[in-house]
């Protein structure tokens, strides 16, 4: 018998649950020590910035939250790596890339506080970039598409999604990665396997020892890699995004981390999971094994960790007040951005939404 | 000046588009060597490339999400669905992101699109090649739902919906595809969309309908007219955001209306007009709206397919129904 096929997947760590370096071959990047302690502080913020929503959707004041407490690495590590051109189509919970690339935080909690304009990103260059996707996977066909608006204009710029295990499961993953494979598109996807779907584990979503492979078929590179150590995501990022950049064709990451929250506010994931599973995944997360390699480094202590954590909450406190004066839109607000210019008919519609208004003010 | 047929308008208004701006892409199944099931892209890759007119892999919900991506990118893509039967695993993508992205980011990203299908029954095709849905769409905000009646409208709409900054959805009967010739000059002149074309003046009954029906709508009418009696026909053309002026101005001047579709009756988009003219022309009615439609069925295989379709008969009696109720 002959073998029309063979394939293997790499795993890349280079950070240990305790912080340990496992391999010395450093990535460029991560020998900038103030570089590393950027990414640790944004790390940092992404967790102060979650633990506001949390506390702000348990006082009512934002609607449904989906946490991404245990995901710091794996979204600063994408955010990092892009290149404020690129493109970034995210699901719902990749904050710390978002913030990285300069969506701010009042306008994440303006959406889920329930007001479109937190979609509106003001800050470059997260202002070209897809706003979150709920249906489920859909958003890695507009990356898909993007990318190859990209190529048709021979522009040096990657688009980038992120999906979750349950996510790859889907059709529009694969028709996203198919297609980047067959018009060799600078596309990369990234799956943030966070071992649940809500409460469907990670097993029941693929017979497939990694999701990673499912690029194999593809014909797109593929890499699995820890997805709680940041050096790792942040390099094989980096090299995903050069290869695209390139012309030399798409990727497929699947980054290993834990969801350590709930699925959502709206979820109770001790119905479906054990503790002791949550504590094992508690010694392996992002933020713990980055700061004991920095202070090994000697260039982070606790006394910088306070003043940091301090300026984080007076950030977010910020943002959380300018959240909470932001004006609810008009009521004309539903109507003027459902076509670019208001049509005769809908126009009855806003005027009669604008008397309805007036009468009940 | 060149005599053409529906089809052929189609591929000139994207030959003419495609020429004068870079942005525009066409994308489907087939689209490119083959230039489409139906020829509607024949050529167009010879002169574009194969990047512009893109044979992309057979995975419907593909084509609609990277339409979406390549809009939001300022591309202005048109996508074929091969047959409207297989416009269904693309709804998500135009219903979920097409249709909303303006309204969700308060139009930071907008969705400049065009997703053409050949759509209704009556050339013997196959189950799932007959399907007339329209009504699926109409109740989509932030969607245009267009459907041309002839060469010149074809290109005219085509060209405007293009050009449109919001998606639309473009629905080519093909049971007219070609019919019959008309001289469409190649000028790039669009035709307004969001308004209905009143396509022949009459006093006594309104027969509004849109697509291939225009067809049964002018023969009938000029059946009624032997018999003395003047109908006024109007097609539709953008069915979403509706031109209901131009319906409600005709019956208040007929006091009557036949409403017509290929489409099945229940929850039809003539369910809609006819609801519209209760609401705001109940008074000038002197007979009740009447619809002749499709049946609440599957559009049947051919053999029994042209039973299935409203005829010129069926409108005829029910223009004079109307007549005879008052
Ligand atoms: C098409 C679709 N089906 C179902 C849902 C409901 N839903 C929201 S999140 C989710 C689980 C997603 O899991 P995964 O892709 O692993 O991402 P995670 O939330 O774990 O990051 C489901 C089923 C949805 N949003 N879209």
């Amino acid at each position: 018998m002959s073998i029309a096929a063979k394939f293997e997947i790499e795993y890349l760590q280079y950070l240990d649950a305790e912080g340990k370096q496992v391999r010395d071959d450093l990535p460029a990047f991560a020998n900038d020590l103030d570089h590393m302690v950027e990414l640790y502080k944004l790390m940092m913020s992404t967790r102060v910035f979650d633990a506001k929503s949390v506390a702000l959707q348990r006082t009512g004041k934002l609607g449904t939250y989906a946490s991404c407490l245990g995901h710091e690495a794996a979204h600063v590590g994408i955010g990092s790596a892009m290149k404020p051109e690129d493109v970034f189509a995210p699901s719902y919970r990749e904050y710390g890339a978002q913030l990285y690339r300069g969506v701010q935080p009042r306008e994440v909690y303006m959406y889920w506080g329930g007001d479109e304009r937190g979609n509106d990103y003001q800050k470059e260059p997260a202002r070209h970039d897809f706003a979150w996707s709920v249906p489920i996977a859909t958003q890695c066909l507009h990356a898909a598409g993007s990318a190859l608006a990209f190529k048709i204009r021979n522009e040096k710029r990657v688009a980038v999604c992120t999906i979750g295990d349950g996510g790859s499961s889907k059709g529009d993953f694969y028709g996203a990665i198919n297609i980047a494979g067959a018009q060799n598109l600078p596309l990369v996807a990234v799956i943030v396997n966070n071992q649940w779907a809500i409460s469907v584990p990670r097993k029941i979503q693929s017979g497939a020892p990694t999701l990673a492979q499912k690029g194999i078929a593809a014909g797109l590179y593929c890499i699995q890699v820890d997805g709680n150590d940041i050096i790792a995501v942040r390099k094989a990022m980096g090299d995903a995004l050069d290869r695209a950049r390139n012309g030399e064709g798409g990727s497929v990451l699947e980054l290993v981390t834990y969801r350590l929250s709930d699925h959502t506010t709206a979820d109770d994931a001790r119905r479906y999971r054990g503790e002791q599973e949550v504590k094992d995944a508690w010694a392996k997360e992002p933020m713990k094994r980055l700061r004991a390699w920095l202070v090994a480094k000697g260039v982070w202590d606790d006394a910088k960790e306070e003043a940091w954590k301090n300026e984080c909450d007076e950030w977010m406190d910020n943002e959380v007040n300018a959240y909470l004066e932001t004006k609810t839109q008009p009521v004309t607000a539903m109507f003027d951005y459902t076509f670019a210019d208001v049509p005769a008919d809908l126009a009855k519609q806003r005027d009669l939404a604008l008397q309805l208004d007036k009468k009940a003010h | 000046m060149a005599q053409i047929t529906l089809i052929e308008a189609v591929t000139q208004a994207l030959a003419y588009e495609m020429a004068h701006d870079d942005s525009v892409v066409v994308l489907g199944e087939d689209v490119g060597v083959n230039g489409g099931v139906f020829r509607a892209t024949q050529g167009l890759q010879e002169k574009f490339g194969e990047l512009r007119v893109l044979d992309t892999p057979l995975d419907e919900t593909t084509i609609a999400g990277v339409t979406v991506g390549l809009a939001a990118q300022g591309m202005k893509p048109v996508a074929e669905a091969q047959f409207e039967g297989f416009i269904y695993p693309m709804m998500e993508q135009i219903a979920c992101h097409a249709a909303r992205l303006r309204n969700r980011t308060r139009g930071r990203i907008t969705v400049p699109a065009v997703w053409r299908a050949p759509w209704g029954g009556g050339i013997r095709a196959p189950e799932h090649h007959s399907e007339a849905n329209e009504h699926l769409f109409t109740n989509i905000p932030g969607l245009r739902v267009v459907m041309p009646s002839s060469p010149a409208r074809a290109y005219g709409l085509l060209l405007a919906a293009i050009r449109d900054p919001d998606p639309v959805m473009f629905f080519e009967p093909k049971r007219i595809y070609r019919q019959y010739k008309e001289e469409v000059p190649d000028d790039g002149e669009a035709l307004p969309l969001d308004v209905c074309f009143v396509l022949r003046d009459g006093t006594d009954v309104t027969i509004v309908t849109w697509g291939a029906q225009v067809k049964e709508a002018l023969e009938a009418a000029d059946e009624l007219a032997a018999d003395g009696i003047s109908a006024e026909v109007i097609d539709v053309a953008t069915l979403t955001p509706l031109d209901f002026d131009t319906i409600a101005e005709s019956v208040q001047k007929t006091g009557r209306c036949v409403i017509v579709h290929e489409a099945p009756k229940t929850a039809g988009f003539g369910a809609e007009i006819a609801a519209r003219i209760a609401e705001e022309c109940l008074y000038d009615l002197l007979a009740p709206v009447e619809r002749v439609t499709g049946f609440d069925t599957h559009i049947p295989l051919f053999r029994l397919e042209m039973k299935y379709l409203p005829s010129t008969e069926r409108v005829v009696e029910a223009a004079k129904r109307t007549l005879a109720a008052s």
